[in-house]
C-alpha cells in the first residue's frame, strides 16, 4: 500500500469515526452533567465504609482491587517483557562502555548535574515513601509513590555511572522486590479467601480516625505493595534500557 | 460548548491515528501511540467530571460536598503508569527491530518479513 493510498484510507475511516462519534455524542449527558449513581454513592459512603478519605485510593485498592491487580500484573508483564525482549541476542557480547573514540575525551558528569542529583536523591526517596504510604489521605498511593523511588535510582545513575546504578540496583534484588510487590498484593486477596471472606475482601482493622496514616486496614498494604511492584519494575526496565545502550554491542570479526 | 471537551478527545485520537497510519518511523509510531492514549485520559476525566464539584478527597471538606466520579479518576490513575510501562516493552522491540533489520522505518519493516 503507498503512502497516499494509506493516508486516504484513513481519511475516510476518519470521516465515518466523527460522524458515527457527533452523532453518539448528542445522545450523551453535557460535560458535566454526569449522571451515574456509581460515583457519588463511592463518595458519599466510601469514608464512613472504609475509613479512607481519598476515594480515588479506595476504589483502586478497595472497591476495584481485584482490576488494579490485574493492572499491576501488566505492568509486571511489561517489565518481564522488555528483560526478554532486551536479553543479549546471539551475535552480541556485553563489555562495558569504553572510550572508542581516540582523539577526544569523554566529557565529564558536570558537578552541576551531579550535585542536584544528589541533593535530590534523599527527598526523593522520602517523598516517594510518604506517598506510597499516604494512599488513604490524599491523592497519592502506591502507583506514584513507586515511580518516585525509580526516580531516586535513575538520579544514582545521573549523579554517577551506569556501574553504580547497577550496584545500587542489582537485577536479583530488583526481581525479588518486584514479585514481593506483585505477590503480596495477590497474597492480600487470598488470606481474605482463607479467612472465608471474599477475595480482596478488606479484612483488617479500619481505624476509627477517617485518613489516620494507620486507617482504612488493606488499603494502605495494598499501596505499599504496589509501591514495591511499581518501583521494582521501573527500575528494571529502565536498567535493561541502559544495558542494551551502554554494555551490549555486536560482536565484530 | 457543552461537548468540547469530548471533541478535544476525537481530535487528539485522530491526530495521533494520523501519525501512527502515516509514521515512518517506530519511536515516532510508539510517541503517536502514547498520544492516541492521552485521548483516553481526556475522555475518562471529562466524563466523570461534575460542574462546580471538587476532587473526591473528603480530609478536610465534609462527605456531601459535591465531587467528581472517583471511578473514573482511578481507571486513569492506573492507565498511566501501564501505558509507560507498554511503551518500554515497545521501544525495546523497536531496538531489537533495529539491530535486526537495521531499519525503523515501519513502511521497510513490511516489506522485509523477516
Amino acid at each position: 500500500m503507498t503512502p497516499s493510498l494509506r493516508r486516504w484510507v484513513f481519511l475516510a475511516a476518519a470521516a465515518g469515526f466523527v460522524a458515527f462519534y457527533l452523532w453518539g455524542l448528542l445522545g450523551l449527558p453535557g460535560f458535566g452533567k454526569y449522571p451515574g449513581p456509581y460515583g457519588f454513592v463511592l463518595n458519599r459512603i466510601a469514608v464512613s465504609q472504609t475509613k479512607a478519605t481519598g476515594v480515588v485510593s479506595a476504589v483502586n485498592f478497595d472497591y476495584r482491587g481485584f482490576d488494579t491487580l490485574g493492572e499491576e500484573f501488566i505492568l509486571l508483564t511489561a517489565a518481564a517483557g522488555v528483560s526478554i525482549v532486551l536479553r543479549r541476542l546471539r551475535g552480541e557480547r556485553e563489555r562495558s562502555a569504553v572510550d572508542e573514540a581516540v582523539d577526544r575525551d569523554v566529557p565529564a558528569t558536570s558537578s552541576a548535574v551531579r550535585m542536584l542529583a544528589l541533593l535530590f536523591t534523599g527527598p526523593v526517596v522520602v517523598v516517594g515513601w510518604w506517598l506510597a504510604s499516604h494512599a488513604q489521605t490524599s491523592p497519592s498511593g502506591g502507583f506514584q509513590g513507586g515511580v518516585f523511588l525509580a526516580t531516586a535510582f535513575i538520579l544514582v545513575y545521573l549523579s554517577g555511572e551506569f556501574l553504580v546504578f547497577k550496584r545500587f540496583s542489582p537485577v536479583d534484588l530488583t526481581d525479588v522486590v518486584e514479585a514481593v510487590g506483585a505477590g503480596g498484593f495477590a497474597a492480600i486477596g487470598v488470606s481474605a479467601v482463607a479467612m472465608g471472606l471474599p477475595y480482596l475482601y478488606n479484612f483488617l482493622p479500619l481505624g476509627t480516625t477517617p485518613g489516620a496514616v494507620s486507617s482504612s486496614g488493606t488499603i494502605v498494604l495494598i499501596s505499599f505493595f504496589v509501591g514495591l511492584e511499581v518501583a521494582a519494575a521501573f527500575i528494571l526496565i529502565v536498567g535493561e534500557l541502559l544495558e542494551q545502550t551502554l554494555l551490549i554491542r555486536r560482536r565484530s570479526g | 460548548m457543552q461537548y468540547f471537551p469530548f471533541v478535544v478527545v476525537a481530535w487528539i485520537l485522530g491526530v495521533g491515528l494520523y501519525g501512527i497510519v502515516t509514521s515512518r518511523h517506530l519511536v515516532h509510531l510508539i510517541m503517536c501511540l502514547i498520544v492516541v492514549q492521552s485521548s483516553t485520559y481526556v475522555l475518562l476525566l471529562g466524563v466523570g467530571y461534575v460542574t462546580g464539584a471538587v476532587a473526591p478527597y473528603f480530609y478536610d471538606i465534609g462527605v456531601h460536598t459535591p465531587a467528581v466520579d472517583p471511578v473514573v479518576q482511578a481507571l486513569a490513575l492506573t492507565d498511566v503508569v501501564v501505558e509507560a510501562a507498554v511503551t518500554a516493552l515497545l521501544l525495546a522491540f523497536a531496538v531489537q527491530a533495529h539491530k535486526r533489520f537495521g531499519t525503523l522505518d515501519p513502511q521497510e519493516l513490511v516489506s522485509l518479513k523477516g
